[in-house]
């Protein structure tokens, strides 16, 4: 186990390093262009120079307010709505047609109607986001609570719990490890959405940045782009994965 | 005083083959403090028929009272004990014990002090903090059984619990569970399929008939020998246990 755990580091390390000197190679070897391909130092130059004039935070933190704010609301509503999906023939009879149906639009395609409906400021932006993983984080909520063992939930009863002591006492903290699981892996899709929500009327934001150097084909800006999302994602999922440990304490102390 | 009575008891499933009847017209009661054992042999309908008891299905007809008031649904006067532990494994065992008071809306403290008090009855203090997956099957099933007599229901109802354990462990938890039921009094319906169970721990045994379900025989166990595995080879209930199996194989051979 432990060597294990030892040997996945070490794997990990060296794919990095890996991936880091191909693109030294190819970059500072002149095997492609930096107009395609800038080098690292072109980013960590725009990356100092973003430090420098105090625009890295600004972008940083309104794209992940967006993004937090925007997910937040989905999960807001997807956690109610999953529960009473997984458990109620009669409520997903309501809902299930709609949210199949609308799971498959193109989010970039309701732009426009995004737009008409609520104008172009912050709401619109967080709502792209909302749409982008709404529809999917039901359907895994649902599927997360209605794989709770049925037994506890006989046991429950049984012991005299009613429908609403089920909900809190039993389907709740049985399924919390899959939905901390399905929340972790609905943030990183909120962030995918991110250019599609800054693609108007934005003036801030690292989907922004991205937008607006594909004008002036500044490669090295979309490229220090790209590396934040990216960034921000993994300490995202970290914080996710460290949240879990708190929240499902009884799941570590197993794997431990 | 009677706790249970089930009175024409029938549960018939339709599916796209036809109609199944699973249990069949089945009447029988059980005393206070009375500890009854339906035997039979796996799918004869005698789990559909504990359920029935429990709330957790419903009978095709028939009544069901605990109590002297008519089942509709589950609740805390019939408590159940599952062949698969159904243990909450983020709870600690103190606190799988303490549910159904907590459910109930009893003060912490006093919910602690009662959990305990069971806890030492099935023989698992030291272990309140740990979680059940750090148990052993026969540390769950004893944790689950704790959890529903600390509710104190009317009657304890019991599927095969001792089902998935290994057959010394088995034979440990069967001592134990009679030697708990005989100290709380309390009033227990068990099903299983195991006839040396049935003998050792039954007051009466009720034999089910499969398909369609029905009571084929009653037997009340009268052993004058102590109620151990020294039993298992007691002339008296090998005696017992004949007269059971001649009733089971004639259901094979038919």
């Amino acid at each position: 186990m432990r060597s294990g755990k030892k040997t996945y580091r070490w794997l990990s390390i060296v794919s990095f390093f890996v991936i880091m000197a191909a693109w030294c190679l190819i970059t500072y070897g002149g095997l492609v262009k930096p107009l395609f391909v800038p080098s690292p130092s072109d980013v960590i130059h725009q990356l100092v120079l973003a430090f420098q004039d105090g625009s890295l935070w600004l972008n940083c933190w309104a794209s992940t307010r967006r993004v937090m704010v925007g997910w937040f609301l989905s999960a807001l509503v997807a956690l109610p709505c999953g529960m009473l999906m997984a458990r109620s023939p009669k409520f997903t009879a309501i809902v299930q047609p709609v949210i199949e149906f609308v799971r498959y639009l193109p989010v970039v395609a309701l732009v426009p109607l995004t737009i008409l409906y609520l104008g172009i400021g912050e709401t619109q932006k967080y709502i792209i986001i909302w749409l982008g993983t709404f529809f999917q984080l039901v359907l895994m909520v649902c599927d997360t609570v209605a794989s709770v063992d049925k037994n506890q939930i006989n046991a429950a009863r049984t012991l005299g719990a009613n429908k609403w002591q089920v909900y809190k006492e039993v389907i709740f903290p049985a399924s919390l490890p899959g939905l901390l699981d399905d929340f972790r892996l609905t943030i990183g899709w909120a962030w995918t959405y991110l250019v599609v929500a800054e693609m108007v009327a934005a003036s801030d934001g690292l989907g922004y940045i991205i937008l607006k150097s594909q004008r002036f084909l500044a490669t090295d800006v979309i490229f220090m782009g790209l590396f934040l999302i990216g960034f921000i994602g993994l300490v995202t999922d970290f914080l996710m994965k460290l949240l879990t440990k708190l929240l499902v304490p009884w799941r570590r102390r197993l794997t431990d | 005083m009677e706790k249970l009575c089930v009175s024409d008891v029938s549960k018939i499933f339709t599916g796209k083959g036809g109609t199944v009847t699973a249990v069949d017209k089945v009447s029988f009661s059980v005393e206070e403090g009375e500890f009854v054992v339906i035997v039979g042999p796996s799918g004869c309908g005698k789990s559909t028929l504990l359920n029935i008891v429990g709330g957790l299905e419903s009978a095709t007809s028939g009544t069901v009272t605990v109590a002297g008031k008519a089942v509709t649904e589950p609740g805390a006067d019939r408590g159940m004990v599952f062949q698969g532990y159904s243990l909450f494994p983020w709870l600690t065992v103190r606190k799988n014990v303490e549910f159904g008071l907590k459910m109930k809306g009893l003060p912490a403290q006093e919910r602690t002090a009662i959990a305990d008090q069971f806890i030492r009855l099935v023989g698992l203090s030291g272990f309140e903090n740990a979680l059940p997956d750090e148990l052993s099957g026969g540390m769950k099933q004893r944790t689950a059984i704790a959890r529903t007599l600390a509710n104190q229901p009317e009657i304890l109802l019991m599927d095969e619990p001792f089902g998935a354990l290994d057959a010394q462990t088995r034979v440990v938890m069967q001592e134990q569970l009679a030697e708990i039921s005989r100290k709380t009094g309390s009033t227990v319906l068990f099903i299983t399929h195991d006839i040396d169970e049935a003998i050792l721990l039954g007051n009466r045994v009720l034999i089910m008939s499969r398909r369609p379900g029905r009571i084929k025989k009653v037997i009340p166990i009268d052993l004058k020998c102590a109620r151990d595995h020294t039993a298992l080879i007691d002339p008296e209930f090998l005696h017992i246990k004949k007269q059971i199996m001649d009733v089971l194989w004639e259901e094979q051979t038919v």
